[in-house]
């Protein structure tokens, strides 16, 4: 079995694909890089998959944690886990917008699901999944329920707000004048949509679109994106372990060519 | 045995004698000038003023890690946090007016020339204000056509001519032509060995590792009239060359694997770490828009050339300019990848930064990465991220090595 372990700031995924290249299990856990919550996901994903930590055969490490965790035969970029994740869901993809917890990207894939090309967010929090955070806090609901609650909105309010600290007082001054929590949620979804289209823009997009990362649950993000970008944009099976699901992958492929070189020779 | 001296030795000796005898000129009562880093310095050569370089300083103060002071001075004065980091350096540096990283004497002229950036004015204007000193402002405006117009080359053709009348009531002596012919000369000799070193890098592999042009900057900056300037150019180059032909690459302990060019200016505050995390995927940055910034050449003697020459400042030209440039780069040096530095600091460059990286991907298909930084505020800065980044490039550049190999492959066969 193969295994790719995507350790994030807010969350650690953990993906594992049998012999025959197949999903056998995947796991998130709440907790990112620095807690328990790599060996977390770790341990809940080789229990669903039946497996023991002797039947993996080797292990890719993704996400800002990647550095960090020891066990892992190699280390790749989120970048290249998305991309290959989203390739191995999903064949016609060729654009990936992943949000995350502290970084927002948008990768082009290539032939077999290579990287041609990406973007990131700059050193901001602007259109990440923390701005969302921050947005449920101030409207006081959790953020599973943003979604909904934008989703009743009536009256387009626009958030102009780039800056999450900046975007946070616009949002609470806006209450303050009146405004319906619903259409300042949909403010909010509709402020990251415009941010990231501008980097779809940037890195020339085409479809189809996916979307990954936590951000992509919120199914009111998904359509809105959509909207925005004048393309149907779908949310990708399992979002938030498609970067893990992506090093699961690339640990099959690795093992799989030391195994035909070992042959050869 | 006669122990020859090397051109990284003789780099630490005249920078260390740059400051040393600037300080001393200032303790002698001479006059003493800050100028911007591409200015006809030549001006001033000719009158023996000495000369210091703010820039430069602030890239050595950033470089060693003091910035901080400084940054929180200007700041704590009124300065916004959003203009240039060297600018803020500087501006605290002349209320502090001492650096554990080292000193510079306080100036009784500023010498400005805007064709590197807008934000000098008003640095340079305040200082200039503030100190109740003269300003020998050079205003180039921006070349928005692709070849430099007449009128920009009259404009600084006078400016010139002015300055040079102002310089002789300021230090109350003739300007001596025929000194200026020679300094003329030299400086144009020292921004031929300086082009002729950094283009020893096109060799695969680069017997130059660009970190070290980023130390080498500091005499083009420094000393570009100076005899002592060629020499170290001369002599590096000479060293270069010798290396270039043996075959030898970058670094003794590992092999140049990707080479790629660096745009913008250097992360001065985490340089060790910028350089480490390519070092360690033997990725060797081997250009940058810098060899072209100090190529500043005219015939000695023209004052037109020469005008023209600091017109056509790199920074100052336009969009096609800039893009076929750098196309160019990729090319001459058989360039894998391109890293953008995004610098807080330098709008110029990150105003187009995103249009240039377009064009180069349509135009090279080489795969490029932006990250987030400056030059000297520490803060905007995410080690992290940079690794990421540099990562993801080298996981794309991997990707169109093995594609070339294949593809190599598959031609024999054929």
């Amino acid at each position: 079995m193969y295994l790719g372990i995507d350790i994030g700031s807010s969350s650690s995924k953990v993906a594992i694909l049998n012999a025959r290249k197949e999903l056998a299990a995947t796991d998130v856990v709440n907790m990112g890089t620095g807690t328990a919550g790599p060996k977390a996901a770790l341990e809940n994903a080789l229990r669903a998959a039946g497996a023991a930590r002797e039947d993996i055969k080797y292990i890719v490490a993704t996400g800002y944690g990647r550095i960090n965790f020891g066990e892992a035969d190699q280390q790749i970029t989120e970048i290249s886990c998305h991309a290959k994740g989203v390739s191995h869901l999903m064949k016609d993809v060729e654009t990936v917008i992943d949000i995350g917890g502290q970084d927002a990207k948008v990768i082009k894939i290539g032939k077999d699901g290579k990287v041609k090309n990406f973007v990131m967010n700059e050193k901001c929090a602007a259109g990440t999944g923390r701005f969302l955070e921050v947005m449920a806090r101030v409207l006081g609901c959790r953020i599973e329920e943003l979604s909904d609650l934008a989703e009743r909105s009536v009256h387009d309010i626009p958030i102009s707000s780039v800056c999450t600290v900046f975007a946070e007082s616009e949002v609470i001054s806006r209450l303050a004048s009146g405004a319906a929590r619903e259409d300042v949620a949909k403010g909010a979804h509709n402020a990251i949509a415009k941010r990231i289209m501008g980097m779809c823009s940037r890195v020339g997009y085409e479809p189809l679109l996916a979307m990954t990362g936590g951000v992509a649950l919120n199914r009111n993000m998904v359509k809105l994106m959509g909207i925005e970008l004048g393309q149907p944009v779908i949310a990708a099976p399992y979002p938030q372990a498609v970067g893990a699901i992506g090093a699961a992958v690339f640990a099959y492929e690795k093992s799989e060519r030391a195994a035909e070189r070992a042959a050869e020779a | 045995m006669e122990n020859k001296i090397t051109s990284k030795q003789m780099l630490a000796d005249l920078l260390d004698s740059h400051y040393r005898s600037a300080l001393e000129a200032k303790a002698a009562g001479k006059i003493v000038a800050w100028a911007t880093s591409i200015c006809p310095q030549e001006l001033l050569e000719t009158l023996d003023i000495d000369v210091v370089y703010p820039e430069n300083h602030a890239a050595a103060i950033g470089a060693r890690k003091h910035a901080s002071e400084f940054i929180e001075q200007a700041e704590g004065t009124g300065y916004s946090s959003d203009i240039c980091s060297y600018a803020r350096v500087n501006l605290g540096y002349a209320d502090i007016r001492h650096s554990e990283a080292g000193d510079i004497p306080m100036p009784d002229l500023i010498f400005c020339c805007s064709n590197i950036c807008n934000t000098v004015i008003k640095w340079y204007e305040n200082l200039a204000k503030t100190l109740k000193i003269p300003l020998i402002l050079f205003d180039m405006p921006f070349n928005h056509t692709f070849e430099i117009p007449e009128h920009s080359v009259a404009y600084m053709r006078g400016q010139i001519d002015h300055a040079i009348c102002k310089l002789e009531e300021i230090t109350k002596k003739r300007f001596d032509y025929d000194k200026f012919g020679e300094v003329m000369e030299l400086s144009n000799q020292t921004c031929e060995w300086w082009k002729k070193a950094t283009d020893l890098a096109k060799a695969e592999p680069s017997p130059l590792n660009g970190f070290d042009m980023f130390n080498y900057m500091a005499i083009i900056v420094c000393m570009r009239g100076k005899k002592e300037g060629r020499e170290v150019f001369r002599l590096w180059h000479d060293e270069l060359k010798e290396k270039a032909d043996l075959g030898i690459g970058p670094w003794k302990d590992r092999e140049e694997k990707y080479r790629v060019m660096w745009d913008g200016i250097a992360c001065w505050p985490h340089l060790s770490v910028t350089y480490k995390t390519l070092k360690k995927y033997g990725i060797n940055m081997v250009t940058s828009t810098y060899p072209e910034s100090w190529n500043i050449l005219y015939e000695k003697n023209d004052r037109n050339g020469m005008a023209a020459a600091y017109s056509a400042n790199y920074a100052n030209r336009n969009l096609d300019y800039g893009t076929g440039n750098v196309i160019k780069l990729v090319r001459d040096f058989r360039l894998d990848g391109i890293i953008y530095h995004s610098n807080r600091s330098c709008k110029l460059m990150d105003f187009r930064q995103y249009e240039v990286q377009r064009r180069i991907e349509a135009a090279t298909g080489v795969p490029s990465v932006i990250f987030d930084g400056d030059q000297t505020d520490p803060r905007v800065f995410s080690e992290a991220q940079y690794e990421t980044r540099i990562q993801a490039l080298l996981e794309m550049m991997e990707n169109n090595k093995a594609e070339r190999q294949e593809q190599c492959k598959n031609s024999k066969r054929a």
